[in-house]
């Protein structure tokens, strides 16, 4: 059976823990980011572009991209560790070969690279809706449940980007889904206005196919505590199939790539 | 090298079944149409030392990874401790240790946690990793660089510790893939100390090297490799005395000297500006080319494993 689908097992948990312990013992450098960003971001568009905007949809414009911000940190934190500094760890250092001639098989590494990306995404994202707590410009309590499902989101984008790092043939060509995909997915997803200013057939588009607009519309919900529940469920369904699919098809790219 | 009395024991018993620790047959490796492992067999025994040699291109690393599990052969059979590598690779790799061919140390880490960490994914407790990585760190002779990044360390050192990686596991089987590849000759000195003392403890290596003197002085038996295919197999003297004889009349090219082995009818072989006679009278023969063929010099050496080497893989450039 595991010769053909991917199936990790609990040793991920290993590769988990290294990256972890990597993590924290550079975590000055690690957690300055998501403090030092959103603060930018809310100064600069929140209460500098906002004065001339004003609200959308009823709401104050820093509150409106205050989700958004979430949002992105999600997308950034796991999609450029699995693109990067996976491929970093896969190439130069050569880590995932050391890896594998330990009971770990490359389904384990790789899994444990994807926990990885995703406990990235909830750390970032705690910390800087902490700061957005401090700014009074998210609801309370239902904000709190973008924590868990930060864990979620970057589940995804860290498949996403493993899917990227095992077919790029080098780390420069990583460029081409980090400046063609997700820099406009990061503007066009609905993060600093609405959606519903673009033509019709790309509103159409980028719902169903963007991965961070689903994001953003869940997290919305979330921190705006009002939820319109179809889009919401369509978004949160969206995210938990396309999540677990490339989860495994990822895993399964590698090893194309790995085991020759 | 043994952690404890059970380990020792449990080697002896291998012993003295004397079942291989690796068993070869007929093994194929293909990447896309190119062959890297044609139909090779062979079988290490417990205890023993085990050498690959061959130039670039041989086979031989393919043939680690295939042992290692982490390449699946593309036909023939591939068992090691009894267990096929196509249904156990987590069984089997459990007990391996592993110094691959390039450094694959964790540069976000340091000495000490590189075991660690390593230890971690063999699922050793954290209290006996510990204790096993202060005892290898201390073996390989690196206790002092224990808290030092990776980055501070030489190549020698590097390559010691990936070593103290390998056998932090109590390996039953360790593979060694160019152990000594880039090391000054003292650092290469020091690795060598180091492996002849875990083969003294009765561990089971595979190793595969370009340096001959290596393999001469490390290995009980070893196959000389080329394209693939195995050429020859045996203990390094023994190749020695079949292919070379023990000692190699070397003398100066010259059409003399040239004619004169001719008239005699002895083998030889000329490289550059250098004849090598073969006889099994090397000494009686080195007499007769000075006295009779007016040569420049004469001298007569030991055979090594070079010279079989050379002789039977050719002196062509393998790039």
């Amino acid at each position: 059976m595991r010769r053909f689908f991917p199936m990790p097992t609990r040793l991920a948990w290993k590769v988990w823990q290294r990256n972890r312990d990597v993590f924290f013992k550079t975590y000055l450098v690690n957690f300055l980011p998501p403090f030092v960003e959103p603060v930018l971001y809310l100064l600069a568009l929140g209460y500098g572009l906002g004065l001339f905007v004003g609200e959308i949809d009823g709401v104050p414009y820093v509150s409106f991209i205050a989700p958004a911000l979430l949002a992105i940190s999600m997308m950034n934190s796991s999609f450029f560790e699995c693109t990067y500094s996976s491929f970093v760890r896969m190439y130069y250092q050569k880590a995932y070969d050391a890896m594998v001639a330990t009971p770990l098989s490359i389904e384990d590494v790789i899994a444990g690279e994807l926990l990885w990306g995703a406990t990235r995404s909830l750390i970032y994202t705690t910390a800087m809706l902490v700061v957005l707590i401090a700014f009074g410009v998210v609801a309370l309590p239902s904000s709190l449940l973008v924590i868990p499902f930060s864990f979620l989101a970057g589940l995804l984008f860290s498949g996403i980007a493993m899917c990227f790092t095992a077919i790029s043939p080098s780390i420069d060509t990583l460029n081409y889904p980090a400046f063609l995909f997700i820099t406009p997915m990061f503007l066009f997803s609905g993060t600093f206005f609405p959606l519903s200013v673009l033509p019709g057939p790309i509103q159409v588009f980028a719902m169903a196919i963007l991965p961070l607009a689903q994001v953003v519309t869940v997290s919305r919900s979330f921190t705006l505590a009002s939820v319109s529940l179809p889009l919401f469920l369509y978004s949160i369904a969206w995210i938990a199939v396309v999540c677990t699919v490339l989860f495994f098809v990822s895993i399964y790219l590698m090893r194309r790539r790995l085991v020759v | 090298m043994q952690g404890s009395e059970e380990t020792t024991e449990g080697k002896r018993g291998d012993n003295r079944i004397r079942s291989p620790i690796i068993r070869a047959r007929d093994l194929v490796k293909n990447y896309g149409n190119v062959r890297a492992v044609d139909t090779i067999s062979f079988e290490v025994m417990p205890g023993e030392v085990f050498g690959f040699l061959g130039p670039n291109g041989a086979g031989k690393t393919t043939t680690m990874r295939m042992i290692q599990c982490v390449s699946p052969p593309t036909a023939g059979f591939l068992s090691v401790f009894g267990l096929d590598v196509k249904d156990h690779p987590a069984g089997i790799k459990r007990w391996l240790g592993v110094v691959p061919q390039e450094t694959n140390l964790d540069p976000d880490f340091s000495c000490r946690e590189n075991l660690l960490v390593y230890a971690r994914y063999f699922d050793i407790p954290a209290r006996e990793a510990q204790k096993r990585a202060d005892e290898l760190l201390a073996f390989m002779q690196l206790t002092e660089k224990a808290d030092v990044p990776i980055d501070g360390l030489s190549g020698g050192m590097k390559r010691r510790l990936i070593l103290a990686r390998a056998l932090i596991n109590n390996p039953r089987l360790l593979i060694l893939d160019e152990p000594t590849i880039g090391l000054d000759p003292q650092a290469r000195h020091m690795m060598w100390e180091k492996l002849k003392a875990l083969q003294a403890m009765g561990n089971t290596i595979i190793l595969t090297t370009h340096y001959l003197e290596e393999a001469e002085r490390l290995c009980d038996r070893l196959v000389i490799m080329d394209a693939g295919r195995v050429l020859v197999e045996g203990r390094p003297a023994d190749l020695v005395r079949r292919y070379t004889g023990d000692e190699i009349v070397e003398s100066e090219n010259s059409p003399q000297v040239l004619a004169c082995l001719q008239e005699m009818g002895c083998r030889y072989e000329v490289h550059g500006d250098m004849v090598q006679a073969f006889s099994d009278q090397p000494r009686v023969l080195a007499r007769r080319i000075l006295e009779t063929c007016n040569p420049g010099r004469v001298f007569v050496r030991r055979g090594t494993l070079e010279d079989v080497f050379l002789t039977l893989t050719g002196r062509e450039l393998r790039e």
